[in-house]
């Protein structure tokens, strides 16, 4: 995979700098939203959708914008697609955007977002970008859909709004599960955040020592460039 | 050459008091406490103070044993923490919670922390308040029907303080003596004064607390109270004072939970700025809140603040700091 093919892209943003645990960018939608898997998978697919959208656009842009006034000039441009994006879920499926509520407007200002213009689409060729934005999108929607369906289990034994696991009810002496209320709770969304990064961390750290390093098979071997410091080729 | 100096860096000379002995001591001085909280709500208090202290044993164990730590069972902080937050339940609430909430304290708050002496927060009051979050009704139920007395039975459901917090004073089903005493609904260790303070009178002949905590939250939660009865029309009502001071977990968070040396300031006049953050933040709580409980989230939180006001309290060296000639 050469770097900035679409697919090097793509699996750049859902593994190697996955934005929520790795790169722990978008923290507030992250802590906000995450109470149901389905909150989560909302939010993901409406934050990918302005995201590829955005890349592509400041990418093409790139040589266009000052740099001086870049940052303007990408909020204008992430703006307006929230707009569009609003607009349409306010239209089309109502009940998402009802729960999602303010965090809609709010990606205008997602760090996600600003960040990738930032750091990848203004400097990089459109299609690359659109592929950037997809993967990050797609990364940022399985981490929190994760949290938002661990959250869920725990705190209502739910899943997707189904209720997977029975419910006690103490007055008809039915044995169950007791929803562990906190972790719908804003605490629960720090725990939940947490224990997923250290989990992925630790199966990250396991692959690099083994000598697989699952994130980057093929870095064109320039080690002095790369800040990869799990990495087999970085370690001698 | 067979004399060699032997030299070590300080301390030189050590006192017998060793963590696991301040521990013991810890656990002894909650005998009276639980002690009264068995003989008052029965076999059940019994059985959810084994399970808690068990349960917090064992998760110690297990966390250091897969992490590959050294062993920390035998300091006896675990003992404690255990037997601290069944001390903080209700008789009545299932028997799994004890073990979700000394894994909650335990795993969460203390070891990931980095052990004893590194939480930032009372593991026993921080596993109290998970379970309190997490299972309202469960934790706030004090229902319990087997006493060894059946006397207990006459205030079912409602704590004083609740009864306090609903129709104000004029309530009056429970006398302060009988708060004094335990002879009251709650949880299972904070229904006695009397018991606790047997406890806070062991510890403090044998030095592992002194009165500058315990005493500077008592103190201001007191003066909180009495402005507060001034000032809202009430008038100065003993009654009323010490039904607050007697009732609820005041007493067994102010001698046993607020002066745990982990989550305290050392400096000197950082316990006293703590001590008076606890009692008045009690009685914003008990007073404006919500719940009528206010004890474990008010020390939690000064726990939390504990960084800065040793950072504001620090004392000056000699010959530091001060004004320039």
């Amino acid at each position: 995979m050469n770097a900035n093919s679409p697919m090097e892209r793509l699996s750049n943003g859902i593994i190697k700098e996955n934005p929520t645990f790795v790169l722990m960018l978008g923290m507030c939608p992250t802590l906000a939203v995450t109470t149901s898997a389905t909150n989560g998978v909302g939010m993901g697919l409406t934050t990918m959708v302005i995201l590829a959208a955005s890349n592509l656009m400041i990418s093409l842009l790139r040589n266009f914008i000052p740099d001086r006034v870049r940052m303007p000039a990408f909020i204008v441009v992430v703006a307006s697609f929230v707009t569009i994006v609003q607009l349409l879920l306010e239209g089309f499926i109502p009940s998402l955007y009802d729960s999602l509520g303010l965090y809609i407007p709010l990606i205008v200002v997602n760090c996600i977002i600003l960040g990738r213009a930032e750091s990848y689409a203004s400097k990089n060729p459109p299609v690359p970008s659109l592929f950037d934005g997809i993967g990050m999108g797609l990364g940022f929607t399985l981490s929190i859909t994760c949290i938002g369906a661990v959250r869920e289990i725990l705190g209502a034994g739910q899943l997707f709004g189904k209720q997977i696991l029975p419910l006690a009810d103490a007055a008809a002496g039915k044995i169950g599960f007791e929803p562990i209320t906190i972790f719908i709770l804003a605490p629960g969304a720090f725990f939940v955040l947490a224990f997923l990064s250290a989990l992925q961390n630790k199966f990250k750290l396991g692959a690099a020592k083994r000598g697989i390093d699952p994130s980057n098979p093929d870095c064109g071997g320039s080690c002095a460039s790369c800040g990869n410091s799990m990495c087999k080729g970085k370690r001698g | 050459m067979d004399q060699m100096l032997h030299v070590s860096s300080n301390p030189h000379v050590r006192d017998k008091m060793s963590t696991s002995r301040i521990m013991q001591l810890v656990v002894i001085a909650l005998l009276p406490a639980s002690v009264f909280g068995i003989w008052n709500f029965g076999f059940r208090a019994l059985l959810i103070i084994l399970v808690s202290v068990v349960s917090s044993v064992a998760f110690e164990w297990l966390y250091d044993h897969f992490m590959h730590k050294q062993n920390t069972i035998t300091d006896y902080s675990a003992v404690v923490t255990g037997l601290l937050l069944a001390l903080n339940m209700p008789a009545s609430i299932p028997l799994w919670m004890p073990v979700l909430g000394s894994a909650f304290a335990i795993i969460v708050v203390k070891q990931l922390f980095g052990g004893l002496g590194q939480n930032i927060m009372n593991p026993a009051l921080a596993g109290r308040c998970f379970l309190m979050i997490s299972f309202a009704g469960k934790m706030t139920d004090f229902a319990v029907s087997d006493g060894f007395r059946g006397v207990v039975d006459s205030v079912t459901g409602a704590t004083p303080l609740a009864a306090l917090k609903d129709h104000g004073f004029t309530d009056g089903s429970v006398p302060v003596w009988d708060m004094f005493l335990g002879n009251t609904q709650g949880t299972i260790g904070e229904t006695s004064a009397l018991a606790i303070l047997i406890g806070a009178v062991i510890l403090l002949i044998f030095k592992v607390i002194d009165l500058k905590v315990p005493l500077t939250y008592i103190g201001s939660f007191s003066v909180f109270v009495i402005l507060y009865m001034l000032f809202s029309g009430m008038g100065f009502d003993g009654n009323y004072l010490f039904s607050h001071l007697f009732g609820g977990g005041l007493m067994l968070g102010a001698w046993f939970m607020a002066t745990d040396y982990v989550t305290t300031p050392i400096t000197v006049k950082g316990q006293l700025v703590y001590g008076c953050c606890l009692g008045v933040l009690t009685a914003v709580f008990r007073l404006f809140g919500g719940s009528a409980e206010g004890v474990s989230y008010a020390i939690i939180f000064c726990n939390l603040l504990v960084p800065l006001i040793e950072r504001v309290t620090r004392p000056i060296a000699f010959g530091k700091g001060g004004k320039k000639a």
